[in-house]
């Protein structure tokens, strides 16, 4: 049976690694090629890189970054933030990701699901939905949309998303366990995988949104701080009985 | 060795070039039916659709290059939709080169896209598949292909029951995931694969 995966998820900026506290003092952590194939070595089923310079103009270090990881990783990648268009999404696919996460151009722009999984197939499109007590938010949360998370699930997935990644704002950061109830809403109402995002803290974090129906978790901080903690993250899980690659 | 991967405009080719190049070959992206022809193995590759794959491929002749190369005993790896690639009607639409024998039918699953890494389980013995038996490789795909004639099966894994992961058929070979996609063991597979052309 497929695996559960454990999604690591690397904040850029300007081509580079960033850390910082909501967005503000950001640190560069370095070379997003290098700290990924670290990650790889420390077994990670996958990456997500979130591009969080997203309203700035200049998407060259982007693709840069998206050309060089697709020749040095071994393992699949997402690459969201900031994809505005079909132009956007197509760009990152033809320079190398294996996925697009599409946020809020999706709720913007009708169509967009379609045409990037018509040029890429669904496995290439994933639907980013960030969520508020059940309502979809988008710009990090300042702008509730007036939409059901669940009902959004469903219409994106007969868009064209073969994946959702479903953030809970409000557990972003928190480390007090993801939105088991988001989570198993969204993976309860369609049938493509759900990656549930914001909130771990520690491995029974993961396992309790692979009990909500979640196919993979993905994490950040509590990898960023301490990249060894990967390994030892997915043989807990294993030891508590869930599917893992070792 | 130089290694032929058909582009039919369908995009990404890059990380399945560096991994072929880590492998030891030198791969080249060519639309050209003549290079397809003559390289020592031609790969097909990609993602998206069986249609518009196969479409790509007879724009260029290329398709022609692919089943030339196979009535002559010469080596040809589709990889994802590339296996599908290899073989007849697809239910998304299209179809295939018809190397092998058999639709292309929707995973009928709890979750499709089936997607993440899955263990590999040989049925046959296969020079490609040499030390993979029991090891995960990652996938991404909606879609598989049904043989007609289950012997050329050399590996499936589960999902809500078994689906085609590998086939091998004389020059022909496929392989469902992605080798350029599954670390070491990816790795592994690709070596094996230009091992298998080398003595083809």
């Amino acid at each position: 049976m497929v695996k559960k995966r454990v999604i690591p998820c690397l904040d850029v900026a300007d081509g580079r690694v960033v850390k910082g506290v909501r967005f503000e003092n950001l640190r560069d952590m370095g070379d997003p090629v290098e700290l990924a194939t670290r990650y790889s070595e420390l077994g990670a089923d996958e990456l997500v890189f979130l591009d969080i310079t997203a309203t700035l103009e200049d998407r060259g270090p982007l693709l840069e970054l998206v050309d060089r990881a697709a020749a040095e990783l071994s393992i699949p990648f997402t690459v969201g933030g900031g994809v505005r268009s079909v132009e956007d999404g197509l760009s990152l696919l033809r320079a190398g990701a294996d996925k697009v996460a599409v946020n809020r151009a999706a709720l913007d722009e009708p169509g967009l699901l379609a045409r990037l999984a018509d040029a890429f197939g669904t496995q290439a499109v994933v639907c980013a939905i960030d969520a508020r007590d059940g309502e979809v938010v988008t710009h990090a949360g300042r702008n509730p949309r007036g939409r059901d998370a669940v009902d959004w699930a469903r219409e994106a997935v007969g868009s064209g998303a073969g994946e959702l990644l479903v953030t809970s704002i409000d557990a972003d950061g928190t480390r007090d366990g993801y939105d088991l109830e988001l989570t198993g809403a969204i993976a309860g109402a369609v049938h493509v995988p759900v990656i549930a995002s914001g909130g771990a803290g520690c491995a029974r974090h993961l396992g309790e949104a692979f009990a909500a129906g979640a196919e993979a978790a993905l994490i950040a901080s509590i990898v960023h701080e301490r990249p060894e903690r990967l390994p030892e993250l997915k043989s807990e899980l294993e030891e508590d009985g869930w599917p893992i690659r070792t | 060795m130089r290694v032929a991967v058909a582009d039919y405009g369908a995009g990404n080719l890059r990380s399945l070039c560096a991994a072929l190049e880590r492998a030891g070959a030198e791969p080249f992206v060519t639309t050209d039916d003549d290079a397809v022809r003559s390289a020592p193995l031609a790969v097909v590759a990609g993602v998206g659709h069986v249609a518009s794959a196969a479409a790509g491929l007879a724009r260029t002749g290329v398709d022609d290059a692919l089943r030339d190369r196979a009535s002559s005993g010469r080596p040809v790896l589709g990889i994802c939709v590339g296996m599908q690639l290899l073989f007849g009607e697809s239910e998304e639409g299209g179809s295939g080169l018809g190397l092998l024998a058999g639709p292309v039918t929707r995973l009928d699953a709890p979750r499709v896209p089936h997607m993440g890494w899955n263990t590999l389980v040989s049925h046959a013995p296969s020079p490609l598949l040499d030390t993979l038996d029991g090891e995960d490789v990652y996938f991404a795909h909606s879609y598989a292909a049904r043989p007609a004639d289950t012997s050329v099966v050399t590996a499936e894994v589960e999902h809500a029951g078994p689906v085609v992961a590998a086939v091998e058929s004389g020059p022909v070979a496929g392989a469902q995931f992605h080798p350029e996609r599954s670390g070491p063991v990816g790795a592994r597979f690709l070596a094996n694969a230009l091992a298998w052309s080398r003595s083809a």
